[in-house]
């Protein structure tokens, strides 16, 4: 476990930030939230009137007036984008740190095989995730606790459980993409989060590009079907998964054959 | 025993880096130098013998075990000191030498503590704040602390200062003299002839010459200095010539009695033929194949 140890101290101070961003802009949201009830009637109006950006967002399903639909709108594009953008960060750096920074050499000839490494970073990237969500479930638990409302729990914790394998997912394709490139990438990381993000907006709007949704993670963890249904597409996320073990797959195959670059 | 065997070893890269047809045999207990200028192939070698790279085409073992697949039991017997030393920046001095002695499943703080000490290390301090020199340290720490059988040292001394490297050679040395094999590369020729037994010179990827030291430093070639006479002897194949204010200096490889005539002729008052120093030799073999190109 000392690879596992080394990257979740590394990576301590980049997830504190990380997760105090997401953490603080949610309590700011959960905040607003009892301006926005009292204001219901108007905003509710706005916001299910705005054509195809209402559909865009799923604003046509969910109400704003309730905390649950409020926070699926507001909260899961803040956890979406800032969750997606940490895992795939996490994850395209965790490989391709260690070439840019010259410290492969150093870490590789010590007689752990590749595997073993690819799998305690990996597993650290994953630790990360989850700790994080945990932090920010609770951090929303509590803001709701403070502004006197409570949420539907059930789909409380759908819809972070999509979230949750959403990271999981970018992370899995990222470590992929991370075993292939020997300088930063950090920019091919964010620019996958944000294609996915905006496919799903996509796919929303237009009915030609419902196929999208097979391939966006953003899909399953769309506020507006998860709060109506009460329940997770397990298709999507199923497609989801195993695009998510293809990422890995693709990094352990790829990492295990590599030229390590001095 | 032999400790490194390398067969046909090859490892081309897209253009003209790399090793080509690499036969190379050290045994165990040697002291062994391995020269060549930056970029002959010293670094892609090792890296190759340590699996970092994937071979093109060959083989090679330590210990008796195939590179590739014994990769594991090899590297827990090597300690290696790579040239460029470059550790977790964040990391402190004292973090960096227990991470690699925990990646080994080693207890080794006594010696990491001897070592430092030796070497006047501050543990204390982070990666991010030394110098070329103290990270060097850190590599040495790093490569030995866990007393390994086959020491592999990628231009150590780079950014030593004089103390310390004469510091690090007694502890090679002492590992040496323990029954450690020690593979030296570099391109300093005095440290290579100073403290090893045998080397193999490596010129664009090739290895040119594999011999004991002082059977390298015998080579045919003569440093010959003629005083009386400022330039070198018509007809003589001389190379490296130097002329000086009452003499001319040059490498010959040819005839000696051919030298003798012609010199003859020549209103010389002194002549000196030595045997080259490496430095010499090195530039000889290096010419020598520039020749045959």
């Amino acid at each position: 476990m000392t690879v596992y140890i080394k990257e979740l101290k590394q990576a301590t101070k980049s997830w504190c930030i990380w997760t105090a961003a997401i953490s603080f802009m949610l309590l700011i949201c959960i905040f607003l939230f009892p301006q926005m009830k009292s204001e219901m009637s108007s905003v509710s109006d706005v916001f299910s009137n705005m054509g195809s950006f209402t559909v865009a967002f799923g604003m046509d399903k969910l109400s704003f007036g309730e905390l649950m639909g409020f926070y699926g709108i507001e909260c899961g594009n803040v956890l979406g984008i800032g969750g997606g953008f940490f895992a795939a960060l996490a994850g395209t750096n965790i490989l391709a740190i260690e070439e840019k920074e010259h410290t492969a050499e150093f870490l590789l000839t010590h007689p752990v095989s590749r595997t073993l490494v690819l799998t305690e970073k990996l597993l650290s990237v994953m630790t990360q995730i989850l700790a994080m969500n945990i932090v920010i479930v609770g951090v929303s638990l509590l803001s709701a606790v403070m502004i006197g409302e409570s949420f539907e729990l059930r789909e409380f914790f759908l819809l972070h459980i999509a979230y949750l394998i959403l990271q999981m997912e970018i992370a899995c394709i990222c470590f992929g993409i991370s075993a292939f490139i020997k300088r930063g990438g950090i920019g091919i990381g964010l620019g996958l989060a944000l294609v996915l993000y905006f496919m799903n907006i996509i796919c929303n709007i237009s009915a030609q590009a419902d196929f999208l949704k097979y391939v966006t993670p953003y899909a399953y963890s769309e506020a507006g079907n998860i709060i109506s249904e009460s329940k997770l597409d397990l298709r999507l996320i199923g497609v989801g998964v195993v695009l998510a073990a293809a990422g890995v797959f693709i990094g352990y195959f790829k990492y295990n054959h590599k030229d390590i670059a001095c | 025993m032999v400790l490194i065997e390398t067969q046909d070893l090859t490892k081309s890269y897209g253009k003209s880096r790399g090793i080509r047809n690499l036969n190379l045999r050290v045994n165990e207990g040697e002291f062994f130098g391995f020269i060549g200028p930056n970029g002959a192939g010293k670094s892609t070698t090792i890296r190759t013998l340590l699996g970092l790279i994937l071979p093109t085409s060959g083989q090679a073992r330590i210990f008796g075990e195939d590179i590739v697949r014994g990769k594991k039991e090899i590297l827990s017997n090597v300690g290696y000191m790579p040239s460029e030393a470059i550790f977790y920046n964040s990391m402190k001095v004292r973090d960096v030498i227990s991470f690699s002695a925990k990646m080994r499943n080693a207890a080794c703080a006594t010696e990491a503590k001897r070592l430092c000490e030796r070497l006047q290390l501050d543990v204390e301090k982070r990666i991010e704040e030394l110098s070329l020199g103290n990270r060097k340290k850190v590599a040495i720490v790093c490569a030995l602390q866990h007393m390994p059988m086959l020491c592999i040292l990628d231009e150590p001394t780079s950014g030593l200062d004089p103390l310390m490297q004469k510091e690090f050679f007694d502890i090679l040395k002492e590992r040496h003299s323990a029954g450690a094999t020690i593979f030296l590369s570099s391109h300093v020729l005095s440290e290579i002839q100073k403290n090893c037994s045998r080397a193999g010179i490596i010129k664009e990827g090739e290895l040119i010459a594999l011999d004991r030291v002082e059977n390298l430093s015998k080579t045919s070639a003569r440093r010959v200095v003629l005083h009386g006479v400022t330039s070198v002897p018509e007809y003589l194949q001389a190379k490296s010539a130097e002329v000086s204010e009452d003499g001319v200096s040059f490498l010959y490889s040819g005839d000696i009695r051919e030298l003798l005539r012609a010199t003859a002729q020549l209103p010389i008052y002194d002549i000196s033929i030595t045997e080259p120093d490496l430095d010499e030799v090195f530039m000889h073999y290096y010419e020598k194949e520039e020749e045959n190109v």
